[in-house]
């Protein structure tokens, strides 16, 4: 046994634990149930609940918070035997029986009204630990709820007082606006002052809500938990790519919850993750359409938009497909191939960011998302990673927390951390002194690097700028994406030798894949494929409905490059049809067969080509290329972050109520703020 | 006890000059980055300037500490030593209701309050003069029954005597603190019962300066131990 090991007795069975943990942290070492409230293990220790209470032998004679006790605070016995502790015994029993009953005085009696029920955890535990009868018969105490907003809601008679939300809020989002007030029978959790919630990740705290109190106002009475069909799949609202469980019943999607993944989104998501799903049932496209001779759209069969996009496609004519937001990689490795066999150009660079095709090294970088963690400092470079990547930004500020020293250059962002703000200009960063360079050798260093600095005439010369500054620095580089689909189609070559506008220039017919952010200029006929009635389909001269992304299996690559599945959770809206599938029908009617006709066909060609996409959820290391020479008038170039609205981002989000009322409501409380500065 | 932010709020709260220099000093007790150590006692000296603590005065003290001003009212609004209404200007009457005190006839101060003062506590009367409430143990029990305003003690009070305190101050006549009998601190009423007898120097330093200095003014009329006026609240 190494001397900082430590060997205790739970329930009669001898374990070697790290000294450090808490004992409920060693019974779960060991698998060993411990009931519990307010522990939660992303969370700082609370100890208030006292429902993880066990025994330990020799100490004081009564039960113990195991949560808050570690084990080397543990006295060893007489004869220096190990600490005894038991979390079966009579004692133990008693004294959950005991913090059960306490805990059911307040509690309203309300299960078959509450939105948690089924997947209460105080019910649960009421069943496993508490008794079946209720001695108290006195009123019980009833608080006034709190608005927090158009995202949670809060039924605060329900409240066990656990904290969990003031944590959470506190210490994982950032933003110090939830505490509790009062004390003993009358304190309450509130807001300070009535206020609502400006959280990006304020959806978590219903997750984190051990029981009613705060629930989803968007999901409220729609459904019960074991009437939902469950699926597991991948987020695409940002570009990391969060593990989620899409839960639907029959034809609709009633709510999005995140699934754990250590090293992407680690329990959390985004609000924006989390409450789109009204958008994916509106403003749908469920039928092609085409334009007539009055510049009208018009519905139409899918044999008829077929043929009017075929007539307008021969061997000669210039063809374009673009790549949107939301598309994943089978599709595009489909328009890739149709494009290969016209001799199009195909274009995933919406906006012109200038991502380097086949540097896998600096479009995707070389660090991964969990890198974060082990950083000592971290360079931002034009982004803001709080609307880019709420969740991301929750894990920099861990290290932020943890001592890590944060630079920004761009434009200055309100994050929910500290950081020095170096400039707006690439040429900043040479107001870093020598030694701090020096001493940056030594160090784990990470460069988040934003789109934000890729955008405009400067970003091939700037990419090279970092490029050079990473290796003076010996840092590790993590590209930050906004769009889901955008590692995997540069990872298919998905891009032209000319770049995106010059290549609109060029074409004569756009396959547009779910293109909303880009006014594509008059002159080429515009083949809309996609999910939702935006922008892209205003401009379209034949639409195709698409499937969303929930509704279709793909494989998406997150900003790391990690290839994960979706997959389908509900059947398409009207005619929609699988994007790859419309593809290898539209190859059929131009005379150019694809050569698969499944997607199992699909995939197996996809994977052989590319082996890296086949390795499912890992992190490939990325072969790195050295900076090339490059002209140094970039260095002057003023950095801007390329999201304007974190909430209206893409299509979906776009056609989401909630999403926009989240955005007026954010909007207002910022000019709020600029006010209350002048 | 449900408590609350008051209604009605004034638009701001500056600490006095005399207090801020003394908030500063405070500050500097504390290493970096534990300034937030500093909470309660600057919240008090708020209070003690204006009466209660406000908004204004939370927000004030929370940027002065570097902290989000929920976890100040979190402070404010856990201790019911924090007023989070306004309070009588004159003063604001503790009555001391636990057990040795309730024991000695705090029932019969309470109703002299509610008759006198204000049915419910909390509530300022007399032109903004006056308000009361019951608290908790004020330490003071062998003077029983007893009420604290402001930093001030009075002490073995009957009906009569909280009565007549109560007008005074109701008048402008600021009563002097202390035992209200004819009773040094907290000694027995009438004479000694125990340590009669001369006591012996060599066992307890203390003794002797008790019967040097304390034995003198105990018969010429306690006189209140003055306030160190540097430590003094700007009220």
């Amino acid at each position: 046994m190494s001397d900082n090991l430590r060997k205790v007795v739970i329930d009669n069975v001898e374990i070697t634990v790290n000294p450090a943990l808490t004992i409920l942290q060693a019974c779960e070492q060991m698998n060993k149930e411990v009931p519990r409230f307010c522990y939660h293990e992303r969370l700082s220790i609370a100890g208030n609940c006292r429902m993880c209470l066990v025994e330990v032998v020799g100490g004081p004679p009564k039960p113990m918070a195991s949560c808050a006790l570690q084990i080397k605070d543990l006295r060893p016995g007489p004869n220096g035997e190990s600490p005894v502790i038991k979390t079966n015994s009579d004692m133990v029993k008693k004294a959950r029986e005991g913090v059960m009953e306490f805990l059911l005085i307040n509690h309203p009696l309300d299960c078959p009204i509450c939105d948690q029920g089924g997947e209460c955890d105080l019910q649960d535990q009421a069943l496993s630990y508490g008794v079946d009868f209720s001695r108290y018969r006195e009123p019980k105490r009833a608080a006034l709820d709190v608005d927090l907003g158009p995202l949670v809601e809060t039924h605060m008679t329900r409240c066990i007082s656990c904290t969990r939300c003031v944590r959470f809020i506190t210490e994982i989002a950032g933003v110090p606006e939830m505490g509790q007030v009062g004390r003993g029978e009358t304190s309450e959790i509130t807001s300070y002052l009535g206020q609502t919630l400006t959280s990006e990740l304020q959806g978590n705290i219903i997750d984190l809500c051990p029981v009613g109190a705060l629930t989803s106002k968007p999901y409220a009475f729609s459904a019960r938990p074991w009437e939902l069909t469950k699926t597991n799949t991948i987020d695409v609202m940002d570009a990391l790519g969060s593990n989620i469980r899409v839960d639907s019943k029959g034809k609709r999607i009633l709510r999005i919850i995140p699934r754990n993944h250590d090293g992407i989104n680690e329990e959390w998501l985004s609000d924006k993750s989390r409450f789109m799903w009204d958008g994916l049932n509106r403003q749908r496209l469920d039928r092609p359409y085409i334009r007539n001779t009055s510049g009208k759209l018009e519905e139409t069969t899918w044999d008829l938009a077929m043929t009017a996009v075929s007539e307008k496609c021969s061997q000669e004519t210039k063809i374009l497909a673009i790549c949107g937001d939301l598309i994943n990689v089978e599709t595009l490795y489909a328009a890739k191939k149709l494009m290969v066999s016209f001799k199009g150009k195909t274009e995933c660079r919406i906006g012109g960011s200038y991502l380097p095709p086949g540097d896998r090294g600096a479009y995707v970088g070389t660090a991964s998302i969990a890198d974060i963690d082990t950083a000592e400092r971290i360079f931002l470079i034009g982004t803001n990673p709080r609307i880019e990547a709420p969740v991301l930004n929750a894990r920099i500020r861990r290290a932020w927390l943890r001592g890590a020293d944060i630079k920004l250059v761009g434009e200055p962002a309100e994050l929910t951390f500290e950081y020095q703000y170096l400039g707006a200009k690439i040429k900043d960063l040479g107001k870093l002194s020598e030694k701090f360079l020096k001493s940056n050798l030594k160090k784990n260093s990470l460069i988040i690097l934003g789109q934000g600095a890729l955008l405009g005439l400067h970003g091939p010369n700037i990419m090279q700028a970092i490029k050079e500054f990473k290796e003076k620095t010996k840092s590790e580089l993590l590209t930050l994406h906004v769009a889901a689909s955008r590692v995997g189609a540069m990872d298919l070559d998905f891009v032209s030798d000319i770049g995106f506008d010059s290549s609109i220039e060029w074409s004569e017919v756009v396959l547009n894949l779910g293109v909303d952010d880009y006014d594509i200029p008059k002159g080429p006929f515009v083949v809309y494929q996609g999910s939702h009635g935006d922008r892209g389909a205003e401009r379209a001269d034949v639409i195709l409905p698409g499937c969303a992304f929930t509704e279709e299996p793909g494989t998406f690559i997150n900003t790391e490059g990690r290839p994960q599945m979706a997959f389908k959770a509900c059947d398409g809206v009207g005619e929609a049809r699988e994007n790859w599938a419309i593809l290898r029908a539209l190859s059929d009617r131009l005379g150019v067969p694809l050569p698969f006709s499944s997607l199992e066909e699909l995939r197996t060609q996809l994977f052989q080509e590319n082996p890296k996409i086949a390795s499912i959820n890992e992190v490939p290391s990325n072969s790195w290329l050295a900076p090339r020479k490059f002209s140094k008038e970039c260095l002057n170039y003023s950095l801007r972050t390329v999201i304007e609205d974190h909430y209206l981002t893409n299509p979906i989000a776009r056609s989401s109520v909630l999403l926009a009322q989240l955005s007026r409501n954010n909007r207002m409380v910022k000019s709020k703020k600029e006010i209350e500065n002048l | 006890m449900l408590r609350r932010l008051d209604k009605k709020q004034p638009e701001s709260f500056k600490f006095s000059a005399k207090n801020l220099s003394w908030a500063r000093k405070q500050l500097k007790k504390y290493p970096d980055g534990r300034k937030q150590s500093a909470v309660i006692p600057l919240l008090f000296r708020a209070q003690e300037q204006e009466g209660w603590v406000s908004k204004p005065a939370i927000e004030v003290v929370a940027k002065m500490l570097d902290m989000a001003p929920i976890r100040v009212f979190e402070v404010a609004s856990f201790y019911f030593m924090f007023h989070l209404s306004p309070v009588g200007s004159v003063a604001h009457i503790q009555v001391c209701g636990t057990t040795p005190c309730m024991l000695r006839g705090s029932e019969r101060l309470i109703e002299q309050c509610k008759k006198k003062i204000s049915s419910n506590p909390m509530e300022v009367t007399h032109d903004g003069k006056i308000s009361w409430e019951e608290v908790e143990c004020l330490g003071a029990c062998s003077n029983a029954p007893l009420v604290q305003i402001g930093r001030d003690y009075y002490e073995d009070l009957d009906e009569a005597k909280f009565s007549n305190l109560i007008s005074n101050l109701i008048s402008g006549i600021k009563p002097l603190p202390g035992s209200q009998t004819d009773r040094f601190s907290s000694e027995p009423n009438g004479d000694l019962t125990s340590l009669k007898g001369k006591v012996e120097e060599e066992k307890n330093a203390s003794v002797s300066l008790f019967s040097h200095d304390f034995g003198k003014k105990k018969r010429s009329k306690a006189k209140h131990p003055a306030i160190n006026l540097e430590d003094k609240p700007d009220a």
